[in-house]
């Protein structure tokens, strides 16, 4: 009895595609909302999880100054970082694989005709470490050449790119602020963080260099210090913190003037964010999908007082109340599931679509799939159900007499 | 018991009216429709009712049929007080036991012929299968072989009709309720659809009652009510026809 409703449903709106498919157009673009903005959300969270994944979630990041919460960041009126002081966090503090000192200038890279502006970093092999970078082809630096402060360099694959083209640039010599730096290594692209910037965009040469002959002091401005496999990054950062306000004389009682940054920290308040974003373009994509429910109690109100003298005729040949309610629900609930089947292939298609354009990766999350579709029948039976009472109580004669 | 038209014994009384009356509307504008209406019909019966137009013929119908209930009176069928059970009572009283052919028909449009007829074996559950044969057997002894495709608007008013028709004996009723079922048709139609009831009448036993306003074919019942003005005003033995 249950197929042979679903089948007359079935029928009833073959017999009016046009009117049908305008029906659960709301429904359609409702569930295409929410599977688009659920999975370029989950897109967009897995993206910010596998960039920090790549820059390393042991990752910690001492700096000069406070920590100001929010946009604006670090204010740098305190003392600059020595290269002793990443000494001393290598010497003493236990749990450390590797620390990199850096300090870094924005400049002109220079290359024949080519010229391209990028961030100068001035550090160690210590920093291929931490940031989890790996050479393309060349070398790292030699004991030597950091030791002696020689002028020679290591390429972000964007500054390969821009300055070199196609061409090799291993051997060859570029000019920053008119020093000649030996191209000794080119790094493996990692690509845009999720932060929208170029990651790739940078030279690294030898801390000393950079002090010495561009910078002309001896300051480090931040260091970087990534935890072994299995240690707390917390335990590692209260030590680091004590030894830093011991190194820096600062009594007790006294604010820090550096401040200590934990990745694992960074990706939690970011993807906790994305998801939030997700959860509440879900919740506007889920209001449309109400709309679209309306759309169909509308529409089904028609239908009723349209199919009146046939609903008076079933009722007359010994149709009971739940036999039409159930003809009328079944019908509203198949034109839903069809909206939603419409709207999940409509979905996914823009998802991948915007996957692409965003550049963000395409995680098929089949559950929301499955809670649409649910969803989307769920609105057919709730939505349903007053146009289908509306006709079940029907007065036969009054039915068969309606013109 | 004060019935009319009592055929003598061994007869089943089918239908009974005592005192039924059926008031539309109340107050100034109550419109008195029936007013104290006592009937006996017994099983296998063929009845024609008559009267002009506005008596109360199909007030009655509808009452016979389980689709309305009396003001006042009691309506018994096969002894039950219909005016006592509720609608879907009633729903399953018409489903089981009586067939209806409408004045205007009341086919569905957009449904094949076939459909149509297969529609109250639906609400009966009946397996597809032997609905489908029971139809198809229908359609033929309407003489509609070969039309079981066609929507009603493709179809002339006489087999529209005759479908009507097809619908209400599909499922064998008790009692079939026929409201002018040669209203439309010419007089060569019409009496092929009498000789069609007839046949049930008298091979399948159906009890059947039968609106009309042609004498001609109210002959073919065994029996005419008169109405006139929402009571019986007269009642006759016909011979029959067949
Ligand atoms: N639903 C209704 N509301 C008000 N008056 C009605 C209704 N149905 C029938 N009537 C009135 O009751 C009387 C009997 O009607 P009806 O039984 O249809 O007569 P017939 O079928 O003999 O022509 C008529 O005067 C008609 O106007
Ligand atoms: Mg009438």
């Amino acid at each position: 009895m249950l197929w042979e409703t679903v089948l007359l449903a079935l029928r009833e709106i073959r017999r009016n595609v046009m009117r049908s498919s305008l029906t659960v157009l709301g429904i359609v673009i409702g569930v295409a909302a929410v599977i688009t903005m659920v999975t370029l959300g989950g897109g967009a969270t897995a993206q910010v999880t596998s960039d920090i994944a790549k820059m390393g979630t042991n990752l910690l990041q001492v700096r000069p100054g406070q920590l100001h919460r929010g946009p604006g960041g670090t204010r740098s009126t305190a003392n600059m970082f020595k290269v002793d002081d990443a000494e001393a966090i290598a010497r003493e503090i236990s749990g450390v694989a590797a620390v990199a000192p850096v300090a870094s200038e924005m400049l002109q890279a220079i290359y024949g005709n080519a010229n391209w502006s990028t961030t100068v970093t001035g550090s160690t092999n210590g920093f291929l470490q931490v940031r989890n970078w790996t050479l393309d082809s060349g070398r790292q630096f030699s004991e030597g050449e950091l030791r002696a402060g020689k002028t020679v360099c290591i390429l972000g694959s964007t500054v390969r790119k821009e300055l070199f083209g196609a061409q090799d640039p291993l051997g060859t010599t570029v000019r920053l602020r008119n020093i000649s730096f030996k191209v000794i290594g080119v790094l493996i692209s990692k690509g845009q963080s999720s932060f929208g910037t170029d990651q790739d965009d940078f030279v690294l040469i030898p801390l000393r260099t950079l002090q010495r002959r561009i910078a002309g002091n001896i300051d480090v401005s931040r260091i970087y210090i990534s935890a072994q496999d299995g240690i707390s990054t917390n335990k590692v950062q209260e030590d680091i913190e004590r030894l830093m306000r011991e190194r820096r004389r600062i009594s007790l009682g006294k604010d820090d003037d550096f401040h200590v940054r934990d990745m694992e920290e960074l990706v939690s308040t970011l993807t906790g964010t994305t998801r939030v974003l997700t959860a509440l373009l879900g919740a506007v994509a889920a209001v449309s999908l109400i709309v679209g429910g309306i759309g169909i109690m509308n529409i089904m109100l028609v239908s009723v007082t349209e199919r009146t003298r046939e609903i008076g005729t079933r009722l007359a040949i010994g149709a009971l109340e739940r036999d039409v309610l159930m003809q009328f629900l079944v019908e509203a609930v198949v034109l839903s599931s069809f909206g939603g089947l419409f709207g999940i292939l409509l979905g996914l298609a823009s998802a991948a679509a915007g996957a692409r354009f965003l550049a963000v990766p395409f995680v098929l999350n089949i559950g929301i799939v499955v809670i649409a579709f649910l969803f989307s029948a769920a609105v057919g039976v709730v939505f349903g159900y007053f146009p289908a009472r509306q006709a079940a109580r029907l007065d036969p004669i009054e039915a068969l007499r309606h013109e | 018991m004060n019935t009319t038209g009592s055929k003598g014994i061994g007869k089943h009384p089918l239908i009974e009216m005592l005192g039924v009356t059926k008031v539309y509307g109340t107050g100034q504008a109550a419109m008195h429709a029936l007013r104290g209406i006592n009937l006996r019909i017994d099983q296998g019966e063929f009845v024609a009712v008559m009267g002009p137009s506005g008596s109360g013929k199909s007030t009655c119908m509808n009452i016979l049929g389980c689709l309305d209930t009396p003001t006042a009176g009691a309506y018994l069928f096969e002894g039950i007080s219909v005016g006592k059970l509720s609608r879907g009572q009633r729903a399953l009283l018409r489903r089981h036991y009586l067939g209806f052919v409408f004045q205007g028909y009341n086919l569905l449009n957009r449904t094949s012929a076939l459909e149509n007829v297969e529609l109250p074996l639906i609400y009966r559950a009946i397996p597809a299968g032997r609905r489908r044969s029971r139809a198809l057997e229908a359609m033929e002894a309407v003489g509609l072989k070969g039309w079981e495709t066609h929507t009603p608007s493709e179809l002339s008013g006489g087999q529209q009709q005759r479908v009507a028709i097809a619908r209400a004996m599909v499922t064998a009723p008790m009692v079939l309720l026929a409201d002018e079922p040669t209203g439309n048709l010419d007089s060569v139609r019409s009496k092929e659809i009498m000789d069609l009831l007839t046949t049930f009448n008298q091979k399948q036993g159906i009890t059947i009652v039968m609106v009309t306003h042609d004498p001609e074919i109210a002959v073919y019942a065994k029996r005419t009510i008169r109405f006139l003005d929402g009571v019986i005003d007269s009642e006759e033995q016909n011979g029959g026809v067949g």
